[in-house]
């Protein structure tokens, strides 16, 4: 019986979460179908992008800048055993570009920004402001969803930017200027080994993703969150697990379909 | 029920009975299982997507809290359906904005973040931004609930004027029943989901029906029991009954 | 908030991301060097390429030039084809001389060009004719150990 019920949890587990797989697909065509008014009127993603962009600027550069810096210093000690410490600046940009920026801003991005936007619709909802909106004859995916997640979508990669850009200058502070690797060919042979459309475009696309992937939950949590304290902060706890677990699963697939072939 | 163009109507009820349902009916949040609400001549359930946010345009609602949005200031807020519903120019709206505040005595906050309000003020902005475009049916879901005496009666006394002012319709869902028996001009009295009573205020006070006399006087003893029913007490505590 | 200060916290905002996305592209990318000005196409067939890979480094003088486009095997020869695209502002010889070099003893693997003394120059879809292989380290080893081993024993 022990088995049986077992099982039974695991299927209801799943059921659920395939139902809300859809229910998330099916918000995120509401989205995109409400979306023109935002565009619109711009002014109501700015008034986000500020919130979400602005708001995460000093995390991200600071991120940025101390993981730089660990992967130059730590670069550089494995690096000089094989007497190749010139390619300090190759390992530091690599990393960066393709993996690091693109990951960990997204991870900052979600209990950041994701949190915080779970929260604040999930209390819009519990203090009836999204009944309010919707008695008023203005629709809330579009008035309240759709500009937030604009402001997401576009803020994402140029965080993610930030981050790879304060790293590399992180890796740099600690390579050349403190430790003394030839600043030449710290810059000359990361020019040369990373591809702007092989690595940087492939970086940003990632970071583009990982931005919608983002900001879906954490919309689909808030708005779908239960109206009680209770509920609003389980929807907050969910958002960063699940967009965490996302962004690292999407990262492998996407890892594998971009660097997995050469 | 009916509610008569330009009338003050009360629905009164314990809580629970299926009030604010009404109201969410009315709105067309909620389809019907059985019935219909007709406003303006329209069946609210049979309205398609854009039918229903143009009937909605007609109405306005007040929240049991307010529902003021709280990342918008006060001004914002009261201009908030002007924003999206008209393309008026900003300084009309100004004028506007300030004449809804006047009229809710609060013209002076209109910088202020709903956060800095007392409940009293919240409610009284939030009524100034349900009739921002002047509805003709306005909806008021526990105007009272949770304001202090002065607030109350200040509250009470906006929604009569208001009423009067704009040749509306207003429905008050509400349990204080002092209050709003001086203000409205008809009441329904409901219980699990139905009408137990109907009349004026005078008609009200003097029922001879003993659930409306409990629910008007406040009594404990009547048809609405104290006790929720329960299994026997003495079987619930394990005592045993001697025999 | 003000409209105008949330305008530009937002507007420094959006200007340091796309400054950061700028400073990627061009000064740890090779956008710098990639397609700002016409390339040529020419190829070149080689014994053994080594370790060389596509997108290597043509240098000629150690200027950067071009870089390789293309590797494949010919199937007839068993040589190593190897396309490359050169900057057009830079023209070289007929008989230019390519091999494959390597910064450094374990670094990358590049094509240095050395030209020659033709007056006609290389035309586009051209062929460099003389090539010199990769130096396969393990193969210089094995030499030198034979060589050892002939020496007469002391």
């Amino acid at each position: 019986m022990a088995i049986v019920s077992a099982l039974r949890g695991i299927g209801r587990r799943t059921v659920d979460t395939v139902w809300r797989i859809g229910l998330a697909t099916r918000f995120f065509g509401l989205i995109l179908f409400h979306s023109g008014n935002s565009f619109r009127r711009f002014h109501l993603i700015i008034k986000e992008l500020f919130s979400t962009g602005v708001m995460s600027l000093i995390i991200i550069v600071v991120a940025g800048l101390f993981v730089g810096m660990v992967l130059g210093l730590q670069g550089y000690e494995t690096l000089k055993r094989y007497g190749s410490e010139s390619a300090l600046g190759v390992m530091v940009a690599l990393g960066l570009v393709r993996e690091l920026g693109p990951v960990v801003a997204a991870l900052l991005f979600a209990s950041r920004a994701g949190s915080a936007m779970t929260a604040e619709i999930g209390l819009m909802k519990a203090t009836e402001q999204v009944s309010a909106m919707e008695m008023m004859a203005v629709n809330p995916i579009a008035r309240i969803v759709a500009p937030r997640f604009w402001a997401g979508v576009i803020s994402m990669p140029l965080l993610a930017a930030l981050f790879s850009a304060m790293g590399v200058f992180g890796g740099y502070f600690v390579g050349v200027v403190q430790i003394g690797v030839d600043e030449g060919s710290f810059w000359s042979q990361m020019q040369a080994a990373v591809d702007f459309k092989h690595d940087v475009m492939n970086g940003v696309l990632k970071s583009f993703v990982f931005g919608t992937v983002v900001t879906i939950i954490a919309l689909f949590e808030g708005y779908d969150a239960p109206p009680t304290a209770e509920g609003v902060s389980g929807a907050t706890t969910r958002t960063v697990v699940t967009s965490s677990l996302a962004i690292l699963m999407l990262d492998f697939i996407l890892t594998a379909m971009m660097f997995g072939g050469s | 029920m009916t509610f008569p163009k330009g009338k003050l109507i009360a629905i009164m009820g314990l809580s629970g009975c299926g009030k604010t349902t009404l109201l969410r009916h009315i709105g067309g949040a909620l389809t019907p299982t059985k019935g219909y609400v007709k406003v303006d001549g329209q069946i609210i359930h049979e309205l398609d997507q854009a039918g229903l946010y143009a009937m909605r345009r007609k109405m306005g609602m007040l929240f049991q809290f307010g529902a003021l949005f709280t990342d918008m200031s006060v001004y914002d807020n009261v201009a908030f359906q002007m924003r999206e519903h008209t393309d008026l120019p900003e300084e009309l709206i100004h004028d506007l904005v300030l004449m809804k505040l006047h009229a809710v005595g609060l013209r002076g906050t209109h910088n202020l973040m709903p956060s800095e309000l007392s409940g009293g003020m919240a409610r009284r902005v939030a009524l100034a931004r349900t009739v921002a475009l002047d509805p003709m049916l306005i909806m008021y879901d526990e105007p009272f609930a949770g304001l202090d005496p002065i607030s109350l009666t200040v509250v009470g006394d906006l929604i009569r004027r208001l009423n009067d002012a704009l040749g509306a319709t207003s429905v008050v869902v509400t349990h204080d029943v002092q209050e709003s028996l001086k203000i409205v001009d008809y009441v329904y009295f409901m219980a699990n989901g139905v009408i137990v009573e109907e009349g004026t205020p005078d008609e009200i006070r003097n029922s001879q029906k003993d659930w409306v006399r409990q629910f008007v006087h406040g009594e404990i003893e009547g048809p609405v029991p104290f006790h929720y029913p329960g299994g026997d007490y003495r079987q619930d505590l394990n005592l045993k009954v001697k025999s | 908030m003000e409209r105008t200060t949330l305008d530009l916290w937002v507007g420094i905002f959006v200007v340091a991301g796309i400054a950061a996305l700028v400073m990627l592209a061009m000064k740890v990318g090779n956008l710098s060097t990639y397609n700002v000005s016409e390339t040529y196409q020419v190829h070149a067939y080689f014994d053994n390429i080594g370790g060389l890979k596509p997108k290597a480094s043509i240098k000629s003088a150690g200027v950067l030039v071009g870089r390789v486009t293309e590797i494949t095997l010919d199937s007839t020869t068993y040589k190593a084809k190897v396309t490359m695209s050169l900057d057009k502002r830079y023209q070289f010889p007929k008989d230019t001389f390519a091999n494959i070099n390597t910064a450094g003893l374990l670094g990358e693997q590049y094509i240095g060009l050395n030209p020659g003394g033709d007056t006609e120059n290389l035309a586009p879809n051209g062929e460099i004719k003389r090539t010199q292989s990769a130096m396969v380290l393990e193969d210089l080893i094995g030499k030198f150990i034979y060589s050892k081993a002939e020496e007469p024993a002391k």
